[in-house]
C-alpha cells in the first residue's frame, strides 16, 4: 500500500468547503477543483490522494479501508453506524435532524404514527425511545411530498433553512438531533498511519470556524 | 507424508501455521461437534458477534445450533480445578450473518483459551501469543491493548445512569471525543472524570511513549488499582515478541457484562477492520456459574481474503 493518504470527499457544496479547510490547511491539490471528469487527484509532495463520492458513501469507502479518512454528515455516520473512528467535529455543514408534519398536525396516539424517512434507522432509533408504535414508509428522496399526499402522517429529514418546508405548507414539531460533517478514519489506517492522520486531525481542526 | 503447501488457501496455511504455534506452547486442540443444544448460545446471545444462529430440530425433537461461536462451548467442556489452568486451542468453521450481506457464512476461525488460575504470566503467555500469531500473518501488524477496569473505574466515577455511560463508551470505541464532552455535560457527569476519559480515550501509542502520560491522566481517580495491574502486565511484555507491535489504545472496548481486565485486537496493514480478537472474560464464566478465571482469543482467518493477491502470509 502506497504510503499515500487517501481521502474521501462527499461531492457537492459541503465537500468544497470542506476541501477548502483542507487546503488551507496545508493539503492542497489545486487539480480538485478543475472539474471534468477525472475521478482521482494526488499531490505526492503533500502525501494527499483525494476522490469524490456520493456523500452517502463516503463512509463505506472510509469503513472498507478504501479510503484512510474521509468526510460524512453525522446523519449518515448514524444512520448506517459504520465502525470507524470518528475524529473532528468539522463545524461546517450544519443542519438538524427533524420531525416535520403539515401545519396544525396533532397526532393520535391512539393509532400507528407514519413515517416518511430516507434515515429509517435513526427514525426507528428515535421513536422507540419515546415508545411511539411507528410504521416507516422509506423514501429516496422528496420526503416533503409524502404529507401532503397522505402517505404519511410526518417526515423526519433533514433541515437546513426551513424554506422546503415553509413553501409546502409543513412545520417543524420536533428536533431529533444536530448534524454537522465528521472527519472519519478507517480504524486500521488509524494505527498503520497514525502520525500523518494526527498531523491532518490537528492542521484541519485548526481551520474550525467557531 | 510432504505436501507442497503452494496448493493451500493463505487462510488455510494460516490456519496450520497457527496450529503448529499453539501446539508448540502446550497448548491442545480442541474439536467440537458441529452441532450443540441452542440453549448454551440462546442466553448469551450478547457474548456472540452477530446474535442470529442456525438452527434445526434434532431427530429427538431437541432444538440444535450450527455452532456461531467456539469459546461458549470450550467453557462448558472445561471443569473448576483450583490451582490448574486448561490451555485448549481451536481451528473451526463456525456460522454468522455477513455484516454486507446480511446472510449466513461460514467462517474459518482459530484461537486459543487459557481457563482455570489466571495470573500475570498466564496474560502474558496469551498476549504473545496473539502478538505471534499475528507476526505469522505479516510482518506489519499492530497489537492494540486497552483494560476495562480503567475504563469501568472512570465510568463510575461520572455518576451517570447506565445507558449515558453505555454512550460514553461507545464514543470511547470510535474516538469521539466531541461527543463524549457533549453526552458528558449534558448529564451534568463529574467535570474531573469526563476530562479524564476524554484524554483516555484520545490516547494512543507504543506503551513506553503513553504509559506516563496515561498515570498523569488517572492520578487522582479511582483507577489506580486497575492502573497497577495494567501497568505489571505491559511491563512484563517489554522484552516479548509482543513488545514492538503493542500500542496503548481504549478505543478497544469489549461488552463488559462479558470482558473484564484486558482486552486487546490486532491488526495487519492492508486489512479494514481487526482480525484477532480477544481478552479476559471473567464475567462470561461467572455467568455460566463458573469460578475459574479465563482468557483467550479468536483470529477470524476469512478475513485474510481480503489481502487478495497483493500479499500472503509469509512463510
Amino acid at each position: 500500500m502506497s504510503e499515500m493518504l487517501s481521502i474521501a470527499l462527499p461531492k457537492g457544496r459541503l465537500g468544497e468547503k470542506v476541501y477548502a479547510m483542507f487546503e488551507k490547511a496545508g493539503y492542497e491539490c489545486p487539480a480538485v477543483m478543475e472539474g471534468g471528469r477525472r475521478l482521482i487527484f494526488e499531490n505526492p509532495e503533500k502525501g494527499v490522494r483525494y476522490f469524490w463520492v456520493k456523500p452517502s458513501d463516503v463512509a463505506i469507502y472510509v469503513e472498507r479501508g478504501a479510503a484512510d479518512i474521509g468526510v460524512a454528515g453525522k446523519d449518515i455516520l448514524l444512520e448506517y453506524e459504520p465502525d470507524i473512528y470518528e475524529l473532528l467535529d468539522l463545524g461546517v455543514g450544519k443542519c438538524r435532524m427533524a420531525i416535520a408534519a403539515k401545519k396544525g398536525f396533532v397526532d393520535d396516539p391512539s393509532r400507528t404514527l407514519r413515517v416518511a424517512t430516507k434515515f429509517a434507522n435513526i427514525t426507528a432509533g428515535y421513536y422507540a425511545k419515546k415508545g411511539r408504535d411507528i410504521d416507516i414508509i422509506h423514501l429516496n428522496g422528496s420526503i416533503e411530498l409524502a404529507p401532503i399526499l397522505g402517505l404519511s402522517s410526518v417526515i423526519c429529514d433533514i433541515v437546513e433553512t426551513g424554506n422546503t418546508l415553509r413553501e409546502n405548507d409543513l412545520e417543524v414539531i420536533e428536533e431529533v438531533v444536530p448534524i454537522s460533517a465528521r472527519l472519519i478514519a478507517n480504524r486500521a489506517a488509524y494505527k498503520f498511519r497514525y502520525e500523518k492522520i494526527m498531523e491532518l486531525t490537528s492542521a484541519v481542526g485548526a481551520q474550525k470556524e467557531n | 507424508m510432504i505436501v507442497d503447501d503452494s496448493i493451500l488457501k493463505p487462510e488455510e496455511r494460516a490456519a496450520f501455521m497457527l496450529r503448529s504455534l499453539y501446539a508448540a506452547a502446550g497448548y491442545r486442540q480442541y474439536k467440537m461437534s458441529k452441532f450443540e443444544e441452542y440453549d448454551l448460545y440462546a442466553g448469551n446471545k450478547d457474548f456472540l458477534i452477530s446474535d442470529s444462529i442456525i438452527t434445526f430440530t434434532d431427530t429427538n425433537g431437541k432444538l440444535m445450533a450450527l455452532k456461531p461461536d467456539v469459546t461458549l462451548s470450550i467453557i462448558r467442556n472445561t471443569k473448576d480445578e483450583p490451582g490448574r489452568t486448561q490451555k485448549v486451542y481451536y481451528d473451526e468453521n463456525v456460522y454468522r450473518i455477513s455484516r454486507g450481506t446480511r446472510r449466513f457464512q461460514e467462517i474459518k476461525q482459530s484461537g486459543l483459551e487459557c481457563i482455570g488460575d489466571i495470573g500475570t504470566d498466564e496474560l502474558r503467555e496469551v498476549i504473545v501469543l496473539a502478538a505471534q500469531s499475528l507476526k505469522k500473518l505479516s510482518p506489519s501488524c499492530i497489537l492494540d491493548i486497552s483494560h476495562l477496569g480503567i475504563l469501568q473505574a472512570l465510568l463510575d466515577e461520572l455518576g451517570v445512569k447506565p445507558e449515558i455511560e453505555k454512550a460514553v463508551l461507545r464514543g470511547a470505541a470510535r474516538k469521539n471525543i466531541s461527543e463524549i464532552e457533549a453526552i458528558c455535560r449534558e448529564a451534568d457527569a463529574d467535570k474531573q472524570a469526563a476530562e479524564a476519559l476524554m484524554k483516555v480515550a484520545a490516547l494512543y501509542g507504543r506503551p513506553e511513549d503513553v504509559l506516563f502520560e496515561l498515570e498523569q491522566i488517572l492520578a487522582g481517580s479511582k483507577a489506580g488499582c486497575a492502573l497497577d495491574e495494567f501497568r505489571s502486565i505491559l511491563e512484563s511484555l517489554s522484552e516479548t515478541p509482543a513488545a514492538d507491535i503493542l500500542r496503548i489504545d481504549f478505543s478497544v472496548v469489549s461488552d463488559m457484562r462479558y470482558y473484564n481486565g484486558v482486552v486487546f485486537k490486532g491488526f495487519i496493514d492492508g486489512i479494514p477492520g481487526s482480525i484477532l480478537s480477544g481478552g479476559q472474560y471473567d464475567g462470561m464464566m461467572r455467568r455460566m456459574d463458573r469460578d475459574a478465571g479465563a482468557i483467550g482469543f479468536a483470529v477470524y482467518l476469512d478475513m485474510l481474503e481480503l489481502l487478495g493477491e497483493r500479499r500472503g502470509p509469509d512463510v
